[in-house]
């Protein structure tokens, strides 16, 4: 049994200890707004903050989060009013959607440690994760945005 | 413009939508109505099949437009809005049912179909559903003159209200649901009845997609997110040669692990069913497969196009198709003054959408229910009824949203193998194919061999064209391969077909990107070699027609075109074409000698498009499509070494990423009062072109493969 938080609720899973955090979250607990994409650690869809810190819950196992704060895109704020979540609806971001929860996890740990990147520095923190659409213009002007706007 | 459907009877077309009651018919024009007693009483019922409107005044309006990102899902739903002058803050909008009889747009010989594919939705529906607006704004209105007493004719709309300016009367739509009757036959709606363009309070404007606000919080719905009572999951190890079968596999010990319910053979792998999704994963790597043969044992991709390809195209007597044929094109390489001949390659491709492919079925009895994100659901509604020997009736889909399609989601492959999976184990089942499934058992866009000759007479313009393709994929081939924006007098356009075995299909562009990509090379290189200007030799020696002079006008203007550059930088051009949708793309590139990578700076696409219903929308189409070509001609690469695909995941089958990201992209669509066209895919076709003609500009030298990867580019600056 390995107990955690998600989204601030105390859960605890009896699944095998090995079981990636990804099914976890999409299919223990509901909470779908996580995404499978490679299953490898390579495109940053299934992106959660574990202790604050973005991770790859396709590479991060049950066993890795006893006693852990675990956030998804569901936790990040209870109504869509993270500061990014507006940027992106105001930059109108999403095309198909599928990458974007990962992308404002990730996007979220950026400003959280530096309120005011630079659009390099938002490359850079970015670059891991693949938005197959091709938004990544529209998500430098929605984290810009969200940086100007808090 | 073409109406459609003005004599359907509402009757007709509504049967078997179930719970809605019908009467007797109605004046020849439309606008008298029955007694209210026998009429089909409005308030919640369909007046016509994509609007039904509430007595609280809620619109809904039924959407055909399958939602991968492109928007159509809003877009469409904005024009029945736009005609029946709907308060858009009203209008909810559903998804369409499965049904192309009634839902589909009218195709070539009055079929009907819904594949939402070639980015064409806007275009292939605007007509039928503006008709359909004005219709049900007919029916409104007619219903208020029947309440005033006066005559229809005298009456106006506003967004949610019929008026009457005669004395400042308004009904609401929801007041007028309330208490109207719907006439069973439809008011006909001439086109010249339809909105001027001037009119339009919803075309033209941007408004937020609808499918935004969920898809920041995790709460949209992909069919990779439904969850069902007693649902189990399901994944499938594809044969590692394409077309093989399974024959047998260590099905004992497979069963025996955690959490297996079942294991099936299907048609191109073996299915294994799970209570858990990681425990079906885990099984699946277990699986010890014994393959049958297929025609696809021992492909080696690049032996193949390099070797093979280039036989078939010297072979004069290869058998070929004829795509076209104008004039005379060996009198006109006869007495050409000049003769130009070039070959160019490419190879294929993988549409890596981001969601992996998946379905949800269950069945009940001789209920069949189908979840799934597709571009066709027509199509998936046969396939599984067809998978299951059932009629399609019986089969429901239930559309969800799609983490991007590309042209792979629409032939309902995955969804028979999860219906049979469903039906094995008695049990709603998700089937979710790993990445690795989804790479190695992809349809891809198929590799080719383009041969292209040109000749130029005396006076410098270009007068005879050849063009033929070789590759293994019928229209995937050809599409994009005529140049109808060129007024050439003398063509010869063809396709000489092999075939491998190897599943390849519609990839956004498909085609054009091959066939504009050679193109566009052809003539930058006889533009160089005249020593004039790449875009003047367009418009004088390849003779543009008006509609392509504007977008090249356009984007010179845009890019400002013979402004000098930065050193190291230059720029070239392509037009674009896709869908009836005309562009003219500029680039600006750097080149790291070193590394051999290339860096694109700047883009600029004008574009043709038409009448622009979501200006917003479309430029994101644009933008997605212009980056979708950037990396599909700098990376993207499939290769088959000894019959199987040599790329498993994102490691080595690379997209583009943020740090490749122009620093500028520049999107503008003419102003024309035309038809809507697709602009989904008109961002692709012109950047492999566009590159390759900046490269040779910075360093002399052509590019004629793609991708153009950095080894390819280092080979091509030492030859």
């Amino acid at each position: 049994m390995v107990s955690f938080t998600v989204n601030g609720k105390a859960v605890s899973s009896d699944a095998d200890r090995t079981t990636p955090l990804l099914w976890i979250v999409r299919d223990h607990l509901g909470l779908t707004g996580t995404k499978y994409g490679c299953g490898a650690g390579l495109c940053g869809a299934c992106t959660v903050h574990v202790d604050g810190t973005a991770v790859r819950a396709c590479q991060t196992q049950l066993s890795e989060i006893e006693g852990k704060k675990v956030t998804t895109i569901e936790g990040l704020s209870p109504d869509s009013s993270h500061p990014l979540q507006k940027a992106w609806i105001a930059e109108q971001v999403p095309q198909c959607g599928y990458c974007q929860s990962g992308q404002i996890m990730k996007a979220a740990e950026l400003i959280a440690a530096k309120p005011k990147p630079t659009r390099s520095e938002i490359i850079e923190h970015m670059d891991g994760n693949i938005c197959r659409c091709g938004t990544y213009h529209r998500i430098i002007a929605a984290v810009e945005r969200a940086s100007r706007e808090g | 413009m073409t109406v459609h459907d003005t004599q359907i009877s509402r009757r007709a077309v509504l049967a078997g939508l179930g719970g809605l009651t019908f009467c007797a018919a109605i004046g020849a024009d439309g606008l008298q109505l029955i007694a209210e007693a026998q009429g089909a009483t409005m308030a919640n019922a369909q007046i016509t099949p994509w609007v039904r409107i509430a007595p609280d005044g809620t619109v809904t309006i039924f959407s055909a437009g399958a939602e991968m990102g492109q928007g159509s899902m809003t877009g469409l739903p904005i024009i029945v809005a736009e005609e029946m002058d709907a308060d858009w803050s009203k209008v909810r909008i559903e998804m369409a049912p499965a049904d192309k009889s009634v839902y589909g747009y009218t195709f070539a010989n009055n079929q009907r179909m819904m594949q939402i594919v070639g980015s064409r939705a806007t275009q292939l529906y605007f007509n039928d559903l503006r008709m359909s607006g004005a219709q049900v704004r007919k029916v409104l209105i007619a219903n208020a003159a029947q309440k005033w007493s006066v005559d229809a004719a005298t009456l106006k709309t506003e967004p949610g209200f019929v008026v009457n300016p005669a004395n400042g009367a308004r009904l609401s739509y929801g007041e007028i649901a309330a208490f109207g009757t719907i006439p069973d036959t439809l008011p006909t709606v001439d086109a010249k009845e339809l909105k001027a363009r001037k009119d339009f309070r919803l075309i033209g404007q941007a408004q937020p997609r609808r499918d935004i606000p969920g898809k920041v919080n995790g709460t949209a719905q992909y069919a990779m997110d439904v969850k069902l009572p007693g649902m189990v999951y399901a994944t499938v190890l594809h044969a590692p040669v394409q077309g093989a079968e399974p024959e047998s596999w260590n099905d004992d010990a497979v069963k025996k692990m955690p959490g297996v319910v079942a294991t099936l053979k299907l048609p191109a792998g073996v299915g294994i069913v799970a209570t858990h999704f990681e425990q079906a994963m885990a099984a699946r790597e277990a699986l010890k497969v014994t393959w049958g043969k297929s025609k696809v044992d021992g492909f080696d991709s690049e032996k193949v196009l390099d070797v093979d390809y280039v036989r078939v195209a010297a072979d004069p007597n290869a058998s070929a198709t004829v795509l076209e044929k104008k004039g005379d094109t060996a009198d006109a390489f006869a007495k050409a003054a000049k003769t130009y001949k070039a070959e160019f390659r490419n190879d294929y491709a993988y549409h890596a959408q981001m969601e992996p492919l998946n379905a949800v079925v269950r069945i009940d009895g001789d209920k069949v229910e189908l979840w799934e994100g597709t571009q066709a659901p027509d199509e998936s509604r046969s396939a599984v009824a067809k998978a299951l020997g059932v009629p399609e009736a019986q089969v429901t889909v239930n559309q969800c949203y799609m983490g991007g399609g590309f042209g792979r989601r629409s032939l309902g492959d995955y969804a028979s193998e999860c219906a049979l999976m469903a039906k094995a184990v008695g049990k709603p089942v998700k089937l979710i194919w790993t990445r690795e499934d989804d790479l190695a058992h992809g349809r891809f866009r198929p590799q080719s061999l383009q041969t292209l000759e040109a000749a130029v007479d005396g006076s410098g313009k270009v007068v005879g064209w050849k063009h033929s393709v070789v590759g293994d994929g019928s229209i995937l081939l050809h599409t994009g391969i005529k140049i109808p924006y060129y007024d050439v007098p003398n063509q010869y356009i063809e396709r000489r077909g092999v075939a491998h075995g190897v599943q390849v299909f519609f990839w956004r562009g498909v085609g054009h990107i091959s066939n504009i990509f050679a193109i566009e090379s052809m003539v930058d290189r006889m533009a160089a070699d005249a020593g004039v200007d790449p875009i003047e030799f367009r418009l004088t020696r390849m003779a543009a027609t008006p509609k392509l002079r504007n977008v090249l006008e356009t984007v010179a203007q845009m890019s400002d075109w013979k402004a000098p550059r930065p050193e190291g930088r230059a720029l070239g051009v392509s037009i674009s074409e896709r869908s009836n949708s005309l562009g003219a793309g500029v680039v600006e590139i750097s080149l790291d000698k070193a590394s051999g990578k290339i860096r694109v700076h700047k883009v600029w696409l004008a574009g043709d498009g038409g009448i622009i219903v979501q200006p917003d929308a479309a430029r994101a189409n644009v933008e997605s499509g212009i980056i979708y070509g950037l990396s599909g001609v700098l990376h993207e690469r499939v290769t088959l070494k000894d019959g199987m695909v040599e790329q498993s995941n994102f490691n080595d089958y690379t997209v583009m990423r943020m740090s490749d990201l122009p620093e500028e992209m520049h999107v503008k669509f003419v102003d024309v009062a035309t038809r809507p066209t697709g602009l989904g895919e008109l961002g692709t076709p012109f950047i492999g072109a566009a590159i390759a003609n900046a490269f040779f500009k910075l360093t002399g030298k052509r590019l004629v493969h793609l991708p153009f990867t950095p080894e390819r580019v280092l080979a091509t600056l030492k030859a």
